[in-house]
């Protein structure tokens, strides 16, 4: 089983005990995220939305790429990878 | 309250007024200290809302991931973010609180009318989630250069 860290964005850190990153296990993008949510449950809503299905404003980074384009939560993951969590930021007037 | 310099303030300010008619944006980073934020760097960055950069902006996740990268080799982290509102009011938006997930973190506006920088205003994105979050007013301080550290470019 992988052993790769999550990068954890200033807004969510009070969900891990101001944690800036997580150690976690999982051989998959998915994997990984449900290992943070077991250690942080209070995180598990403010990304997953109640169909079970990531927001989607939250994106979501293996090292540097977008997951969508890889496996999206399917993708692998490595020993030493990076995960970013990290949620959009636009608007306009 | 947001603390930052005059230098890097009229740099934001300045950055509105280069990208007019389009919205321009930004990253800032720095130290949270209870109530107090204060900006140490500021990251200009790409609008990739390039279909509707007149009243749209977005910052690509990728940019931000190298941006926060280079803020926490300097011990900074992301305390809020920029943007500019071409010939309108220094005020968010039904768009902009919608697309706001930051909580804890400023969301400074420049109103640029006819190219130029009029008003600057801060609002803290305060809330628990995406049902209770809101705006709320908060100061800008501008210290003096040199008050504070050395100004870091980027």
């Amino acid at each position: 089983m992988a052993i790769s860290k999550i990068l954890i964005p200033t807004p969510l850190r009070q969900y891990t005990g101001k944690a800036p990153s997580v150690e976690v296990s999982g051989g998959t993008v998915r994997e990984a995220l449900a290992d943070l949510v077991s250690k942080h449950p209070d995180l598990g809503k403010q990304l997953y939305a109640e169909d079970g299905k990531l927001r989607a404003f939250v994106n979501v980074y293996l090292n540097d790429e977008d997951v969508r384009y890889m496996q999206k939560e399917a993708t692998a993951v490595a020993d030493g990878d990076s995960i970013s969590i990290v949620p959009s930021i636009a608007g306009g007037r | 309250m947001l603390r930052i310099d005059k230098e890097r303030y009229e740099a934001i300010r300045r950055h509105g007024e280069e990208t007019y008619p389009h919205e321009c944006c930004g990253v800032l980073l720095g130290q949270m200290d209870g109530d107090t934020k204060t900006v140490k760097s500021i990251a200009r960055a790409g609008n990739t809302r390039t279909d509707s950069a007149h009243n749209r902006y977005n910052i690509d996740p990728k940019e931000l991931i190298r941006i926060l990268r280079e803020g926490r080799e300097r011990g900074e982290v992301e305390i809020g973010f920029y943007h500019s509102h071409p010939d309108h009011p220094a005020r968010w938006s039904p768009t902009d609180l919608a697309e706001a997930h930051w909580f804890g973190c400023s969301y400074v506006i420049t109103s640029v009318e006819k190219g130029k920088a009029a008003l600057t205003n801060s609002f803290e994105l305060t809330g628990s989630d995406e049902a209770d979050k809101k705006f709320v007013d908060e100061k800008i301080e501008v210290i003096p250069c040199g008050a504070d550290t050395p100004v870091r470019r980027l």
